[in-house]
């Protein structure tokens, strides 16, 4: 134990007398969040709508036809009330729900004109906007074609839009949790496979594996000192949303900080899986950044919405633990769900971070090669 | 010597790949021994020693170290092996005394402990001891990778090519201390790739493209030089040499140092030479016999290969 | 002999307060093997940057291969050639690749390349070895060939930085018989080490401490003056009253 502590201070050290580990530790955590905060555009393709049909006549179904057969959406379940329409946006699956109102084509033709209410998950913002506008342009279609089929020219079905869980619809707050889940595979795998690296490369490893030190003393060693800085660095984060963009964590901040916890042990233990099979710092750099840091960027969900991307990238997507945290955290920082919404990711998730502590630990070898 | 026997390696052999790194190497060094390891760049001394201090496994053959194998008892053994890889092990960013903790600590010790052990060597730099690591002289940081290594009390010294890259005096000064650590009775293994420290140690294997040549005392080494060796100088180095190798009676002749090292066939020394010398335009030629140094011997065991 | 090919006059060199150089005077000739030792933080490297154009000297005259170090390092860089110990060639790159690539930095013409490889790799018998990868080449192999690449460009000084540490026996004989060659072919050899048994094969040798020379002679000279019977006797005497 004294043994383990003393290597823990060691590294903090090491941390601390490092000016660009701190620099990345600490000033690049704010310097992303603000960086992400503008929005990336990405196109809208079969996004699944839902129907809560209270009038079920024949202008509704023209609609919702002309809805799902645009390309762009495609039709999900129906709903049958109100209460329905919450839990279908949390379930994910629904990025929009289209209410017809009651009586639609007798309101119609009685007073020329109807509602269509359109209710997007504001929680992804990029998808939220694009689905509206798609829609209102599809229903501003539908009313022309009432135009030209012969009846009055009056007649107007008007879109009436609503947003759910980010109202104000401001996209940086989505970013949060891409950052969050950005953050904490720079500094877990990139940092913690730096600095085996360099013990590798210094010669100072070659000291270590001679001493009594157990690899699994080694190990934490190294993987303490981040572990607790990495946290410090979400708390850092969620303080600076809540304070600077004015967006509070909704759900359970203790079970938010508890998925982070599992999320940076993952990360860490990637890590030291990545020192094992480089032999310098520059190799272990290259295999984070390329193999770690480019697909959470790009095929995680954080820029591009899976839904948005070919089957193979999703195939691809579904193997990288990024992808399940940043649900993970969208739905408990944003929509403020329980756990119980986000049970299955979290299996996911410690399954990932098993298998990559028992494959690390089986790959840190106790010899040089 | 009835003391008893530190490490026996037994037929050891490593490749890397196509690289034979190591073949058939059998040594065995006794208890406080000074056991040196002479040999180039790329002989096997590295790998050998990684071997002994359980970093490596052999591909054949068997080691045993302290009466523990080197494979089997590795755990037992990292206690008490005292290890300084070629590139000093030390972290630069960490101060002198907080290097000197952290192994101390690592190791199961404190260095108040073992103080006594270092005394000699740490009190050259405990001045600077609130000093990163990494801003000491080459000599300092061997002196600190030295108290490193020391600080368990290790009955097993091994030091990769300690001497590398340090200043002469510097140099002297380390093999000052490694004579001086015998009093305690540890053991030291130590590797060069200069043949003059040949002589600082007790007993020292010759080492060449993963063979060992010779294992004796260097004394007894250079005394096995078969040969009559004569030093010849002159103005013109270069053309001295190229003059030599053209008399028919030469066998050898190296430059060393201002001279040039000659063996002539036969052992005949014949004065018919510097007339020989003369004609080919070197004049001033002064000529010696000469005893063989290490290096010499080690010249004429490459040959013989 | 006669002709100087580096001209040091009370040569300063100054970081701030400190005095990395105090006061070189040393002359060095044509064809001369030259040793210039010293301990670790003596001021070597300092005056070697300034022997070969990449720092000005504070105050003295330095001329080298005819130039002014204060006035005309780019011609003086233009008439050196260097190589460290750990050699100056691209292990991903041949042989070949590497003397070409060496050739044009030094603005030689492409014919003349060609001309000196052919004879570079016949004179170290290394024909068959033209295409091959430096990373392939044994160490002896690489050192020899890192220093005939120094000196393609018939430099008139060639600066060495430890040239023979860690190389068997033989082959660092070979090499030295290379550097006696190229002394004799009228190139001044610039030797620095730290190992004092190469110093042995120098024709003059100088001892820097603390920023100053305080020797310099041959080394039957060096020898014969401090009564010592080898040159690392007589540095550690010179070295040792000034150490901690």
């Amino acid at each position: 134990m004294k043994r383990l502590l003393v290597f823990v201070k060691k590294e903090f050290l090491h941390i601390f007398r490092d000016f660009r580990t701190m620099v990345i530790l600490f000033l690049i955590p704010g310097a992303l969040i603000l960086l992400f905060g503008f929005v990336v555009s990405t196109d809208l393709k079969n996004a699944t709508v839902s129907f809560l049909d209270l009038s079920k006549d024949e202008m509704t179904q023209k609609l919702s036809d002309k809805i799902c057969s645009s390309g762009f959406f495609k039709r999900g379940e129906n709903l049958k009330s109100f209460q329905d329409i919450d839990p279908a946006l949390r379930g994910n699956k629904i990025k929009a729900v289209i209410i017809f109102e009651k009586d639609f084509s007798a309101k119609l033709i009685s007073e020329g004109k109807a509602t269509v209410n359109i209710i997007t998950d504001g929680s992804e913002p990029n998808m939220a906007t694009m689905a509206t506008n798609y829609i209102s342009a599809i229903v501003a279609d539908f009313n022309s074609e009432l135009a030209g089929g012969g009846k009055a020219a009056a007649l107007r079905v008007q879109p009436e839009v609503r947003m759910f869980y980010n109202p104000s619809l401001k996209s940086q707050h989505m970013f949060v949790p891409g950052v969050i889940t950005l953050i904490m595979i720079l500094i877990c795998a990139l940092m913690t496979s730096i600095t085996i690296t360099r013990e590798k490369e210094f010669g100072t490893m070659e000291a270590l594996l001679v001493s009594p030190l157990k690899p699994i003393q080694i190990i934490l060693g190294k993987i303490v000192p981040y572990f607790i800085l990495s946290l410090v660095d979400v708390i850092i984060i969620l303080l600076l949303s809540r304070y600077v963009f004015d967006l509070p964590v909704k759900g359970s901040v203790v079970l938010l900080l508890a998925e982070a916890m599992l999320y940076i042990l993952m990360s860490l233990s990637l890590g030291i899986l990545i020192s094992t099979v480089s032999k310098t710092m520059q190799q272990a750099i290259f295999i984070s950044l390329v193999g770690m840091m480019l697909p959470t960027v790009l095929l995680s969900g954080f820029i591009y919405p899976i839904e948005n991307m070919p089957k193979a990238y999703d195939w691809v997507s579904a193997i990288m633990p990024p992808r399940y945290f940043i649900i993970i955290i969208k739905n408990v920082m944003i929509k403020g769900t329980g756990f119980l919404y986000v049970w299955k990711e979290t299996l996911i998730l410690t399954l990932f971070t098993l298998g990559a502590i028992g494959l690390s630990m089986r790959k840190f070898n106790i010899r040089l090669q | 010597m009835t003391t008893k026997t530190i490490i026996s390696a037994d037929r050891l052999s490593k490749s890397f790949g196509a690289v034979k790194a190591l073949q058939d190497i059998s040594f065995e060094v006794a208890e406080g021994e000074i056991f040196g390891f002479i040999g180039p760049d790329g002989a096997g001394k590295t790998t050998l020693f990684r071997i002994i201090t359980t970093l490596m496994l052999p591909d054949e053959g068997k080691v045993t170290v302290l009466g523990l194998d080197c494979v089997k008892g590795f755990r037992e053994l990292r206690k008490n092996i005292g290890y300084m890889p070629g590139r000093f092990s030390l972290y630069m960013d960490l101060t002198v005394e907080e290097n000197l903790n952290f192994y101390a600590t690592v190791f199961g010790t404190t260095v108040k402990e073992n103080y006594d052990l270092i005394a000699d060597i740490y009190s050259h730099i405990e001045p600077f001891r609130k000093r990163p690591a990494g801003k000491l002289s080459g000599g300092m940081k061997q002196k600190l990778a030295l108290s490193c290594a020391l600080i368990h009390k290790p009955a097993l010294l091994v030091l990769d090519e300690p001497t590398t890259g340090v200043d002469a005096v510097s140099r002297a000064e380390f093999w000052e201390m490694l004579k001086k650590l015998r009093k305690h009775n540890i053991t030291i293994l130590v590797s060069t790739p200069y043949m003059d420290e040949a002589m600082q140690c007790d007993r020292v294997a010759l080492i060449q493209e993963g063979k060992i040549l010779s294992v004796d005392q260097p004394g007894k080494i250079t005394a096995g030089f078969s040969r009559k060796l004569f030093s010849i100088k002159a103005p013109e180095k270069y053309q001295l040499i190229t003059a030599l190798r053209e008399f028919p009676l030469v066998n050898t002749a190296y430059p060393f140092g201002d001279s040039v090292h000659v063996t002539f066939r036969d052992d005949v020394y014949d004065d018919s030479l510097i007339g020989f010398l003369e004609a080919k335009g070197v004049s001033g030629v002064i000529i010696a016999e000469t005893r063989a140094g290490i290096e010499d011997r080690f010249l004429e065991l490459m040959e013989k290969k | 002999m006669n002709e100087k090919v580096i001209s040091v006059h009370n040569l300063v060199k100054k970081f701030g307060s400190f005095v990395a150089n105090d006061h070189l005077s040393f002359d060095v000739y044509k064809g001369e093997i030259f040793g210039f030792l010293g301990a670790n933080g003596a001021g070597k490297t300092t005056a070697i940057r300034i022997l070969s154009g990449l720092s000005r000297p504070t105050s003295g005259e330095v001329i080298v291969a005819g130039y002014d170090a204060h006035k005309q390092p780019e011609q003086i860089k233009k008439n050196i050639g260097y190589m460290c110990q750990k050699f100056s060639l691209y292990e991903d790159l041949t042989v070949k690749e590497n003397i070409m690539l060496y050739g044009g930095i030094y603005g030689m013409k492409k014919q003349l390349i060609r001309d000196r490889t052919k004879n570079l790799l016949e004179r170290l018998r290394f024909e068959e070895y033209g295409d091959r990868l430096i990373a392939s080449l044994p160490l002896g192999l690489k050192q020899k060939l890192a220093f005939s690449v120094a000196v393609l460009h018939e430099p008139k000084i060639v600066f060495l930085d430890e040239p023979t540490g860690g190389v068997d026996p033989i082959t660092r004989r070979q090499f030295w018989e290379m550097i006696y060659e190229t002394a004799a072919r009228g190139i001044t050899v610039f030797v620095t080490t730290h190992y004092m048994d190469e110093a042995e094969y120098c024709d003059r040798v100088s001892i820097m401490n603390e920023g100053k020379i305080e020797a310099l002679d041959t080394p039957a000279g060096l020898k014969q003056k401090y009564q010592a019977g080898s040159i690392e006797e007589v540095f550690i005497r010179i070295a040792r009253p000034g150490k901690n």
